[in-house]
């Protein structure tokens, strides 16, 4: 793994080095370990810039999400890593005014191009919002609500997705009794597992999370961050957190930004023992920000 | 210094309540003078007969359907052209400027007489349509009068269902119809009911734009057979009988159905919506 990383052929990270590692071991070609690599579900940022008007809020973002790894981006308020967060889903086309240029690759397509539509990539790729956000209707048809779209309407198969979205987001036992009541009557660490739940129910392969625990009490935050860790086993989780010590507890990777740049982006332990920059080691140790 | 503010807040709260008191009691004396005059002409015959100058009868039938048919007319193509530019202008519309500008234009709709409306209805619709003077002139003449308050009225609505849903839905893959559907326009749905109920309550009082388009008939025809022969309804009803005939009880006893009418159709109103809140919850 240590000198593989070292290989500056093989620019993919984490759970891509793993995979590659193991199937080096299996035998395999070299050229059949690249092609694995690039065929998994990684997120790849290239030369990502975007405007909102004249503001140039991204600029020239290249990073790459590996697959089932929780990464973590912080910075100040401002820095653009909650719009960073909204390119990778497409969030930012509701805006007005957006300009994005580079690329976002994903599954090894860019999403930005013209065969692919938005709400295609959004049911690849969930997101949970800062606030809480269940719709006016009962904590059923909210999980329902994603899958129904995908044109699933069987009550058997939807039954079965809310069970086991519920059971995922850990709040299966404490609404089991009561999902054909309304998602508003539920506490705000309630509805923002079911949020989690709902973002599930449409079995996405990523996961992005804009400060999902902001408004939340340390109990609530508490659940949501242990279950960030059991989903990190089947999903690839991106992270905005204002939190350094959440980051530092959850993510395998942290990313830094400041100013609209990605600054740093390594392994959470080394920025948060050893970064190599500057800035970060002052934001980390809370000099700015 | 105490006392005088003392003396200060007992003279605004003095003036509070008389200016409560004193709406309060115009109403109720406009609706008791409307039960005082009105009750004594009401019975079930004039209710179900019509107007017949052989008989010496009169009777308000034909009046209180036209009333109702020119009020699902107007309503028929109000609502969904109503809604649907609202919906227009406030999910889809990408130029602001133009979007402020046929807000203006609507609110501004909004102000005007009826009676123009009757004009341009009666000139528009029965000299270059085509139509003669009945329910579907009349109805498409208040279908126009009452689109700027649906729109403006589900605009606001539309307006205030919170951004945090219309992305939370984006974000599960829905598309913008579909968001639309779900979220928005079930969220919306009171702002909504309360612009449809101000719209009836406008058709059914509305007397000057009817009069050139809908016409003074007093005859019971059937609904297929009313929307293109001069039909009368209440409102319309009420000013023949009190200014050509001098009839001023039957005018109050058309008042009072007409005063039952609007009660009654907001209470469903209401109702309903009441229904579908809960059945969306």
């Amino acid at each position: 793994m240590q000198n593989l990383k070292s290989n500056p052929s093989f620019i993919t990270i984490g759970e891509n080095a793993k995979m590659i590692n193991t199937a080096q071991k299996e035998g395999l070609k070299k050229e059949n370990v690249l092609s694995l690599a690039k065929s998994s579900k990684t997120i790849e940022a290239k030369n990502l810039c975007l405007w909102y008007k004249n503001f140039n809020a991204l600029k020239n973002i290249n990073i790459n999400i590996g697959e089932k790894q929780v990464v973590a981006l912080i910075g100040p308020s401002g820095c653009g890593k909650s719009t960073f967060l909204r390119t990778l889903n497409r969030m930012n086309d509701t805006v007005e005014g957006c300009k994005i240029t580079g690329e976002v690759l994903f599954e090894g397509k860019n999403i930005y191009s013209s065969s692919v539509s938005a709400p295609e990539i959004r049911a690849k790729i969930g997101m949970v919002f800062q606030k809480a956000n269940p719709f006016p209707m009962s904590i059923y048809d909210n999980i329902a609500y994603g899958p129904r779209i995908q044109g699933i309407h069987s009550k058997q198969v939807l039954n079965e997705l809310v069970e086991t979205s519920l059971k995922s987001a850990a709040l299966w036992d404490e609404t089991k009794d009561r999902l054909k009541k309304s998602a508003l009557g539920l506490s705000g660490g309630q509805q923002q597992r079911l949020c989690i739940a709902r973002a599930l129910a449409i079995k996405p392969q990523v996961l992005l999370m804009d400060e999902a625990t902001s408004a939340l009490d340390p109990i609530s935050t508490g659940k949501i961050e242990e279950l960030i860790l059991q989903l990190k086993k089947d999903y690839t989780i991106v992270t905005v957190t204002h939190n350094m010590q959440q980051a530092a507890r959850i993510s395998d990777k942290t990313a830094f930004f400041l100013l609209g740049e990605l600054i740093e982006y390594n392994d959470t332990d080394i920025i948060f023992s050893n970064p190599e920059n500057a800035k970060t080691k002052d934001y980390i140790t809370g000099r700015f920000g | 210094m105490p006392k005088s503010r003392k003396f200060k807040n007992a003279l605004l709260k003095f003036f509070m309540y008389l200016s409560t008191g004193i709406t309060f009691s115009i109403l109720l004396l406009i609706i008791g003078y409307i039960l005082f005059k009105g009750l004594p002409g009401l019975n079930i015959k004039m209710l179900t007969t019509q107007t017949s100058y052989i008989d010496k009868n009169i009777g308000i039938l034909p009046n209180i359907l036209n009333t109702l048919y020119i009020i699902f007319v107007s309503m028929l193509f109000a609502v969904p052209l109503g809604i649907g530019a609202a919906v227009y202008l406030t999910e889809y519309a990408k130029c602001k400027p133009l979007v402020k500008a046929i807000s203006f234009a609507i609110e501004t709709l909004m102000g005007i007489p009826s009676i123009i409306y009757g004009l341009v209805g009666m000139l528009f619709f029965t000299s270059i349509m085509g139509l003669k003077q009945g329910i579907l002139a009349g109805g498409l003449t208040l279908t126009v009068m009452i689109i700027p308050t649906i729109v403006t009225t589900t605009k606001e609505s539309l307006a205030a269902v919170p951004n945090s849903l219309r992305e939370g839905s984006l974000a599960l893959g829905s598309g913008k119809w579909h968001m639309i559907k779900t979220v928005v326009l079930p969220n919306a749905k009171n702002g909504i009911i309360t612009g449809c109920v101000l719209a009836v309550g406008r058709i059914t009082g509305e007397s000057a734009a009817l009069l050139f388009t809908a016409g003074f008939g007093l005859k019971l025809v059937g609904f297929i057979k009313a929307l293109q022969s001069s039909s009368a309804t209440l409102t319309v009803a009420l000013y023949i009988y009190a200014s050509e005939q001098g009839e001023f009880n039957i005018a109050f006893t058309i008042a009072l159905i007409l005063v039952a009418i609007t009660f009654i159709i907001n209470t469903v109103c209401y109702a309903l919506g009441n229904k579908i809140g809960k059945k969306n919850k």
